[in-house]
């Protein structure tokens, strides 16, 4: 038989497919586990519910969090250490690491996906960089740690700071170097989080030195500030907080928040329309995480020690609590899978995690994890404010 | 051999250790990790609060330590821990925090 250059690039085309198509992966359903201690991520596939590898060498992963690049592939995590790391989900290995600051507390990606913007405990303030190289864009000190930060739309973002009480608007879209700066001064006493609402329209501030939180509506020029449940719990003496609530993971159902209530043991309810307070749900402990699943129709709450054993899920409709679920020591955060019909939570103390069924909240499995705490699912890649 | 390893004991932890019994000690110091990490850093090099490595705290009295844990700083965000910890509990924290080796 003669040799046919065609047929032979046929063959091997034949060939080479199957196994490529094999080797092709999507990653709408991955998602990343932080292990906390061992300074590793797992990566993980929540339609599998398995662990398919492992990434390490991330330094310190306390209080760590990650957003994710447009195409779900690529991961910046953020570490205690000041580490900023660029993972792959599909090869499983760091794409590259820099130590930015001494000491870092969070971070957020651009709408267009350009930039990555790290706050930063010490030296504090907002460093911006090069989502494709890791290579700094903007050092904007603002005299204070910061907490808080949030992708607005229009390549902006905003960021809360803790020693200062102000909030600041980094608008990168003219020249990303030289960001124009909006600050907003008298925000509050110690804000200690901040969410983005899934519009991108409204950021609101938990303040930790005063009672109440502040609400800034983005889309007036200049944006409107709004103090607003100044007085809960002015008349109950504060119980200690020995974890400080987060709100990024926000709730917003039926028209109505349910935040995180500080030093009471509540969930705060909200019209999200006239910011006034509607109702208040007497919970187990300090609530950390309060997270709608993501049809809305539930609350699940964790709580801060001496109580991290326990998850309570409140009913949006009734606000009342319907159950009341102990999965182990040290659940430190839960994340629903992106049309909720799962729910994944981390065990610290116990080093799994734990896969549930949203709606019986019967346990499907278990993984085995180091220390997890966050669970990042990369359909936030898709979404404002995370 | 019971009495050897009690020796050995006595040698590796600081006086004040033995007043808490070797259960509870692990659970200290998983709380010193863990908890007290949430906002001084799994390492203890700060956070939301300061760094309280023992370089960090060094020169500190350690009945001051333990009463600051015990009641809290007001004006910051470090709570008093008097509900979960007595007053033996948090002076042992305090040593654990100032040995220069991190155990």
């Amino acid at each position: 038989m003669k040799f046919n250059p065609l047929v032979a690039i046929c063959a091997a085309v034949m060939l080479a497919f199957p196994a490529l198509a094999d080797d092709l992966r999507g990653t709408g359903d991955l998602g990343l586990v932080v292990e906390r201690e061992a300074g590793s991520l797992l990566v993980v596939d929540h339609s599998e519910r398995a662990v398919i590898g492992r990434i390490k060498g991330l330094g310190d992963l306390s209080h760590a969090s990650l957003v994710y690049a447009p195409d779900g592939r690529f991961a910046f995590v953020f570490g205690r250490d000041g580490g900023l790391t660029k993972v792959d989900l599909l090869t499983r290995a760091v794409v590259k690491r820099v130590v930015q600051a001494g000491n870092s507390i969070g971070g957020a990606i651009s709408d267009d996906g350009r930039l990555v913007a790290v706050s930063n405990y010490d030296p504090g303030g907002v460093k911006v960089f090069d989502a494709g190289t890791l290579d700094l864009v903007a050092d904007i000190p603002m005299g204070s740690k910061t907490v808080g930060i949030a992708d607005v739309p229009g390549r902006r973002f905003a960021v809360a700071t803790w020693d200062t009480g102000e909030v600041w608007l980094l608008d990168h879209s003219a020249d990303p170097a030289k960001p124009v700066i909006t600050r907003l001064e008298g925000i509050g006493a110690n804000p200690y989080d901040a969410l983005l609402t899934g519009d991108g329209r409204t950021y609101i501030v938990g303040l930790f030195g005063e009672k109440g939180l502040t609400a800034i509506d983005l889309w007036q020029d200049p944006p409107k500030v709004t103090r607003f449940l100044a007085d809960y719990g002015r008349d109950q003496p504060d119980l200690p907080v020995y974890k400080m609530p987060h709100l990024q993971g926000w709730t917003l159902a039926d028209g109505v928040f349910a935040l995180p209530a500080v030093g009471l043991h509540q969930l705060l309810w909200v019209d999200a329309a006239d910011l006034t307070e509607i109702a208040r749900t007497d919970l187990a402990g300090q609530p950390v995480f309060a997270l709608a699943r993501p049809d809305k129709r539930e609350v699940w709450v964790n709580f801060a020690p001496p109580d991290n054993d326990k998850v309570q899920i409140v009913d949006v409709l009734s606000r009342e609590v319907i159950d009341t679920l102990t999965p182990g020591k040290g659940v430190l955060h839960m994340e629903f899978t992106p049309r909720g019909r799962e729910v994944w939570l981390s065990i610290r103390d116990e080093n799994r995690v734990e896969i549930r069924d949203a709606r019986t909240r019967a346990l499907l499995a278990e993984i085995p994890a180091q220390a997890p705490s966050g669970i990042f699912f990369t359909d936030r890649a898709h979404r404002m404010g995370l | 051999m019971a009495r050897l390893a009690a020796f050995l004991l006595a040698l590796a932890l600081p006086a004040q250790a033995a007043e808490v019994a070797p259960a509870r000690a692990a659970e200290l110091r998983h709380m010193v990790r863990q908890d007290c990490g949430s906002c001084h850093g799994l390492r203890r090099t700060g956070g939301l609060g300061s760094p309280i490595t023992a370089q960090a705290l060094a020169g500190r009295a350690p009945d001051d330590l333990a009463a600051l844990i015990l009641d809290g700083l007001p004006g910051s965000a470090m709570p008093g821990w008097r509900a979960l910890l007595t007053e033996e509990e948090a002076r042992w924290i305090a040593d654990y925090l100032l040995q220069k080796e991190m155990p």
